[in-house]
């Protein structure tokens, strides 16, 4: 016995511990634990405060992912790639969608590419908005999380404004995007950045600085370089950690090469490292939507028509009547439902693939031929038919590498589809970055993680 | 591509094919010569490959013109950071035969994404220090993501058989 106290005496008091009857306490920490962002379970063995070993099980939250792509025709997976990474959805979409399409072999039109980048990015801020704003929240700063959630919000608007919907957005396909963007949408962007710039100048001056956090954060969950390139850990936590690889600079995609952004790096592997670079992606996620709406290439618009717009019904009906002959030009007024998904507007965000895109409304109804290619995309049996063949595709999902894996076997369905969750790894590699560290670290540890439920488990 | 080239060259017999279909290079290697080749690609320092970005499989029963073939490909995805390139590895092995050797000494990551193949596929890995299934629990029947597996069959916790 050494006379100086050990740690653990100086925890728990003289003497404690020091028998050879010492037992570790089993606690398991979810799976319904308020800091078990959706549910996940770790269960610890812990010596005093301290965690000796924890073992992470996942798989509360499976649905059958992949299983239920391969029953359906290819776009109709686009829904269930909503609810994988149900906070940055449209990442999901648009690399799924990105997947088929290299299986297939075709280019979407450069509008979109924009569009997706954009998109995508916005997604990014809304993601990483959650993240830092839900483990501030868990460390006490709940201002933090407040305001962070009032910056989503006005970034929500936005999706909506594009998508129709908030969450389950479904705005990819194969070949293209839903609709194009509303108009004015580039200055609303503008109001929405200008306002997020503030929240985060806020939340600098809140957090960056302050003692408490970190105290909390510093040198806390800290993975090595090398650890996190062996687990596998890709996006902010790889890029804490002092590595600069980011698909969208590594290998760019989309409009990813016509931007320019910076790719933040720090060096320590530590929550607080973790904090810096999402909250410096930020801002580069902000600069790169700016650059891409700015950017953005019209395309062509079919506007050669004699006559005023019709209303969908009375242009339906005069195709009944076999009046026809002009009907494929006459502009129809859509029902707001419809709003970008005018024939012109379609034609600038799809590829030209009448193989894979649906054709615009006004075709379907007013001719045979868009009758018939509407058949042929829709019916069971038909539909996006990619060569028999195999192609993975990689996009920077908000945390880290989104890999799709898409197998064809000639037929309309997907032979099958894996999905690289982005947050697999990191969870997997939580039992390193806690163990030997206090339980009460355990929350910002899995706060910096970022896991996402829908994703993780699939 | 230098990648193929290279792994050719230094496995001879043991890649049994490659293709670079839409600019994949791939390769299906010999089962007996799995840990060497991801070995060599990890360390090789014109490959390092250094990150396992994705290990997974597919069940070929039903694909058309390979259902008499080996049933399942474990599908093994490579980066690497250094010479900013990928490669995907592929092994074959029969459905009485489903065992691979464990990648989990190379790289720890492979710990959790063999498990999630054992679970839905009921391939095997030999030499892993923990093969539990990892998304589905102990009690589940069969393994969902083979192609004799119907989608709506239920299972004994959860609701009635059908």
């Amino acid at each position: 016995m050494s006379i100086t106290p050990t740690r653990r005496e100086f925890m728990l008091g003289e003497g404690s511990g020091t028998g050879s009857g010492g037992q570790n306490l089993h606690v398991g920490v979810g799976p319904a634990h308020p800091a078990m962002h959706g549910i996940i379970r770790i269960a610890t063995e812990l010596d005093g405060e301290y965690i000796r070993k924890a073992d992470v099980e996942i798989g509360y939250l499976h649905r059958a992912f992949e299983k239920d792509c391969e029953v359906g025709g290819y776009n109709n997976a686009i829904p269930y790639t909503d609810r994988l990474n149900y906070v940055s959805p449209l990442i999901n979409n648009f690399a799924y969608a990105s997947a088929v399409e290299k299986l297939l072999g075709i280019e979407v039109t450069e509008r979109c590419k924009f569009i997706r980048t954009a998109m995508s990015e916005i997604s990014r801020i809304c993601d990483h908005l959650t993240c830092v704003g839900a483990s501030a929240m868990e460390l006490g700063a709940f201002t933090v999380f407040l305001y962070m959630i009032k910056a989503r919000e006005f970034l929500w608007e936005l999706v909506e404004d594009v998508t129709g919907a908030r969450l389950t957005i479904s705005y990819g396909r194969v070949g293209g995007v839903k609709a194009d963007l509303p108009d004015g949408f580039a200055t609303k962007v503008g109001h929405a950045f200008k306002q997020t710039r503030e929240v985060l100048d806020e939340v600098h001056r809140l957090l960056t600085g302050n003692r408490i956090f970190m105290d909390r954060m510093i040198g806390v969950g800290t993975l090595s370089r090398e650890d996190t390139i062996a687990w596998g850990i890709t996006g902010p936590l790889l890029r804490a950690a002092g590595v600069p690889y980011d698909v969208r600079r590594a290998q760019p995609h989309w409009a990813y090469d016509r931007v320019e952004f910076e790719v933040p790096t720090q060096k320590d592997g530590d929550n607080y490292s973790r904090y810096l670079v999402r909250m410096a992606e930020m801002e580069q996620a902000m600069r790169i939507a700016e650059q891409a709406l700015e950017r953005m290439p019209g395309g062509p618009v079919n506007v050669d028509f004699e006559g005023r717009p019709l209303d969908p019904a009375s242009y339906v009906d005069q195709g009944k009547q076999g009046k026809t002959e002009g009907l494929l030009l006459v502009p129809i007024r859509l029902s707001p439902n419809l709003q970008g998904q005018s024939r012109g507007a379609l034609q600038q965000v799809n590829a030209a693939d009448k193989r894979v895109v649906l054709p615009p409304k006004e075709n379907a109804y007013g001719s045979i031929e868009g009758l018939m290619n509407h058949f042929m995309l829709i019916m069971e049996g038909y539909g996006i038919r990619p060569p028999q063949g195999e192609a993975y595709f990689a996009s920077e999902g908000a945390n880290g590498e989104l890999g799709f894996y898409v197998i064809s076997d000639g037929s309309d369905r997907p032979y099958r589809v894996r999905c690289r969750p982005p947050c697999l790894p990191p969870v997997a590699a939580l039992p390193k970055m806690i163990e030997n560290e206090m339980v009460a670290d355990l929350i910002p540890t899995f706060g910096s993680v970022n896991m996402i439920g829908g994703e993780l488990d699939r | 591509m230098a990648v193929l080239d290279r792994l050719r060259e230094r496995l001879g017999p043991a890649v049994v094919e490659t293709h670079e279909h839409r600019g994949d290079a791939t390769a299906v290697i010999e089962r007996g010569a799995l840990l060497e080749t991801l070995q060599l690609c990890r360390d090789e320092p014109d490959l390092a490959f250094e990150v396992l970005m994705d290990l997974t499989a597919a069940d070929y029963s039903r694909f058309p013109g390979r259902e008499d073939g080996p049933r399942f490909e474990v599908v093994y995805h490579l980066y690497s950071i250094t010479h900013n390139h990928r490669v995907r590895l592929k092994v074959r092995v029969d459905e009485d035969d489903a065992v691979v050797p464990s990648a989990t000494g190379l790289w720890p990551i492979a710990n959790w994404l063999e498990r999630e193949v054992w679970d839905m596929f009921g391939v095997r890995f030999s030499d892993h220090p923990n093969l539990r299934r990892l998304l589905l629990y102990e009690e589940f029947v069969g393994h969902p993501l083979r192609k004799d597996y119907p989608i709506n069959r239920r299972q004994p916790l959860i609701g009635p058989q059908t």
